[in-house]
């Protein structure tokens, strides 16, 4: 095939250009929505919204919700609903913090600060969130109670338990090096941020080439070769900002002295260090990669979405759809467990209502982002945005100095109105 | 005489006392197209769900060439290359004509990952067979016509290699010329040496493409005629009254003579 008939004409009208870069108009729509809301805020504050520095605690504040969200995604997709997630992330926190700061100090033996701990603590929030999930899949799947009573369920139960766990207190100081999954105590530096949003580019490029390839070797046909330019250079683009913007938050003076004077040497007179990409927001972008490619290039992937789209069908097809729930049941507890790790590092301590309605924060990230309850329909970075959207509402809101009332009001709204949206915009695109 | 492909013996079942299928016995010959008729509620449909998979049977034995299989899930009937059309097509509306042709029996790539071209390419290849003017091969199947969508369901049945293949009313929802189309594949199949089991309403058609005819009536077989030895007439005799013509051997759920004239 010659290059002549894979380019498009030579003057594109604006229909056809959309056309030919063949992109989600839904998500484009979204992130148009997202880019007017920061503008907005931005605007409203004076310029105090789209700053490094908020741009990076909204990054923070956003992973716990947008990590339970892609899980959420799948929950969704298989006409589900889980609304234990937040009392489940109280449970592993609990189990998590009181593994760390008691269980594995007083009963195993290893020191405080010990280099295991934060990696112990972890596996062990992980697999008691697997566990809870995959029972409570269990019960929708196998005896076939519905999931919203079984998680309805399991909202009381499970808060309740993180309570009995702890007693009701709250547990902490938690081990400095988990705390460094929280956020501003943890993050990769400027260098390193560049070297990982590098790496990034090189292989969001290399994917877009391989597909490109795989589907010319095939005959089928493909996006002209100046859409694949406008698209790798949006992508790198948006890459390299990010990785830019988080490394433009410096670290403040004080601060800066503090960590110099700790390894034992003197901060040199006018230097400056950004913070770089904070570990929480890798841990959602690893998240963020894997539940992707569980949805598009896994057999697990196309059973949950076949078993959304037609349960009977996906049934005959000789798919277990009853094990299946157990599967989506497990890893949305998976999920919780690695959101209540950011959550609770976040705040240094596992408190007793932490994750306090998380559930409706995450359903509601997953709906804007464009999962449909009735199943079938439904994106990984869609819920992400979703999520996102979400945090800069309310973040947005505080800045400008709404009132809490208000701005739960205005979230409300929001959810209600994007969903009508979405409603509209499946009708006229008639799919 | 030759060992029948599939042969259903003595097959129940029942739900909540009611006796769906009752001692029911078929069987299926290469290259033959079996009918199954009768009312609603008659039994065919069910009948022919223990087959696939979708069913177990309370008592009864299958066999797949003269040897008795175990058909305990639609993954089982697979294994035996017993493929089903569905009368409610059981396609995923939400998913593309490549991934409901594989569904279930996705191509992976050498890493275990879902190949997606290599799926669409033979897709592409089948549909150029069956249903040349299908184009929309992005589309999610609910974007489709009643024949593509059929075509789809027909290539799922068709791609694995069945040898023993079930329509469920395959021509229910579609128009005359598709309606044709669906008739010269039962033909094409047939010549191929499918056995292939056709529930259908429509006596004439079951005239046209079947050479042997079981009807059912609450749950029973009446007769299994064959086609050309008795007239359309006589099919709706038996599936309406349960009345035997002459020269079909009734079966248990055939009306006695003294019974008809009563």
């Amino acid at each position: 095939m010659s290059d002549d008939t894979l380019s498009g004409p030579k003057a594109p009208t604006a229909r056809n250009l959309f056309a030919a870069l063949q992109l989600d108009t839904r998500l484009l729509g979204m992130i148009g929505a997202f880019v007017v809301l920061c503008l907005a805020f931005n605007f409203v504050t004076g310029g105090n919204f789209l700053t490094p520095r908020n741009i990076f605690n909204l990054t923070i504040q956003t992973v716990s919700v947008a990590i339970m969200a892609t899980g959420m995604v799948f929950i969704i997709v298989t006409r589900h609903i889980d609304l234990s997630v937040g009392a489940l992330l109280a449970t592993v926190s609990a189990i998590m913090a009181v593994t760390q700061t008691q269980f594995l100090p007083q009963v195993v033996g290893l020191e405080l600060g010990h280099p295991l701990i934060w990696v112990l603590a972890i596996v062990a929030g992980v697999i008691a969130g697997v566990i809870i999930g995959a029972f409570q899949g269990w019960m929708v799947g196998y005896l076939g109670i519905p999931a919203f009573i079984v998680t309805l369920g399991g909202l009381l139960v499970w808060r309740n338990v993180a309570w009995f766990i702890t007693d009701g207190q709250t547990i902490g100081p938690l081990d400095e090096t988990f705390k460094m999954l929280g956020g501003i105590d943890g993050t990769l530096g400027e260098t390193w941020s560049w070297v990982l949003g590098v790496l990034a580019v090189l292989v969001a490029v290399l994917l877009q080439f391989n597909n490109r390839k795989r589907a010319q070797s095939h005959d089928f046909p493909v996006k002209p070769l100046w859409a694949e330019g406008v698209i790798a250079v949006v992508t790198v683009a948006a890459i390299l900002g990010f990785v830019a913007t988080l490394n433009a938050y410096e670290i403040p003076l004080p601060r800066l002295k503090r960590m110099f004077a700790d390894a034992g040497e003197t901060l040199p007179e006018g230097l400056t260090m950004g913070y770089g990409i904070p570990y929480s927001v890798l841990l959602l972008i690893a998240v963020a990669v894997a539940m992707t490619v569980v949805a598009q290039r896994t057999r697990l992937g196309r059973y949950i979405f076949a078993t959304g789209g037609n349960p009977d069908a996906a049934e005959l097809s000789g798919i277990n759809t009853r094990f299946l729930t157990v599967k989506i049941f497990a890893i949305m507890g998976g999920l919780c467990a690695l959101a209540g790790a950011v959550a609770s590092a976040r705040l240094g301590f596992s408190t007793n209502d932490i994750g306090t309605l998380d559930e409706l924060r995450v359903i509601a990230a997953a709906v804007i982002g464009g999962t449909a309850l009735a199943g079938g329909v439904g994106t990984i970075y869609g819920a992400i945005l979703g999520a996102l959207i979400m945090q800069s509402l309310q973040s947005g809101m505080a800045m400008v100095g709404v009132d809490a009332p208000l701005q739960n009001i205005v979230v409300g709204i929001v959810l209600v109105f994007a969903v009508f949206v979405d409603i509209l915009y499946r009708k006229r695109t008639g799919d | 005489m030759a060992t029948p492909l599939v042969e259903m013996k003595d097959m129940c079942i029942s739900f909540g006392g009611v006796h769906a299928v009752d001692h029911v016995s078929v069987d299926l010959y290469p290259g033959e197209v079996v009918g199954l008729l009768g009312h609603n509620g008659a039994g065919k449909s069910t009948l022919i769900k223990m087959l696939s998979g979708a069913y177990q049977a309370d008592s009864g034995d299958i066999l797949v060439d003269g040897k008795k299989v175990k058909i305990e899930s639609p993954r089982d009937a697979r294994a035996h290359n017993i493929e089903t059309i569905y009368q409610t097509l059981a396609l995923a509306d939400n998913l593309d004509a490549a991934s409901n042709l594989f569904l279930g029996r996705e191509l992976t790539t050498k890493l275990g990952f879902v190949d997606e071209h290599a799926m669409e390419a033979e897709t592409r290849k089948i549909m150029g067979k069956l249903n040349p003017n299908f184009k929309k091969f992005h589309a999610p199947v609910k974007a489709l016509s009643g024949g593509q969508r059929q075509s789809v369901a027909i290539a799922r049945a068709v791609y694995f290699n069945a040898r023993i293949l079930i329509m469920d009313e395959p021509t229910a929802a579609l128009g005359p010329h598709e309606t044709q189309m669906v008739a010269e594949l039962i033909k094409e199949l047939k010549a191929q040496g499918l056995g292939i089991f056709l529930i259908d309403h429509d006596v004439h058609q079951v005239k046209a493409l079947c050479d042997r005819a079981a009807v059912m009536k609450n749950g029973k077989v009446v007769g299994i005629a064959d086609v050309n030895k008795v007239s359309a007439d006589d099919l709706l005799g038996m599936i309406i009254l349960g009345k035997c013509p002459p020269g079909v051997t009734p079966g248990p759920g055939a009306i006695s003579d003294d019974e008809a004239a009563a």
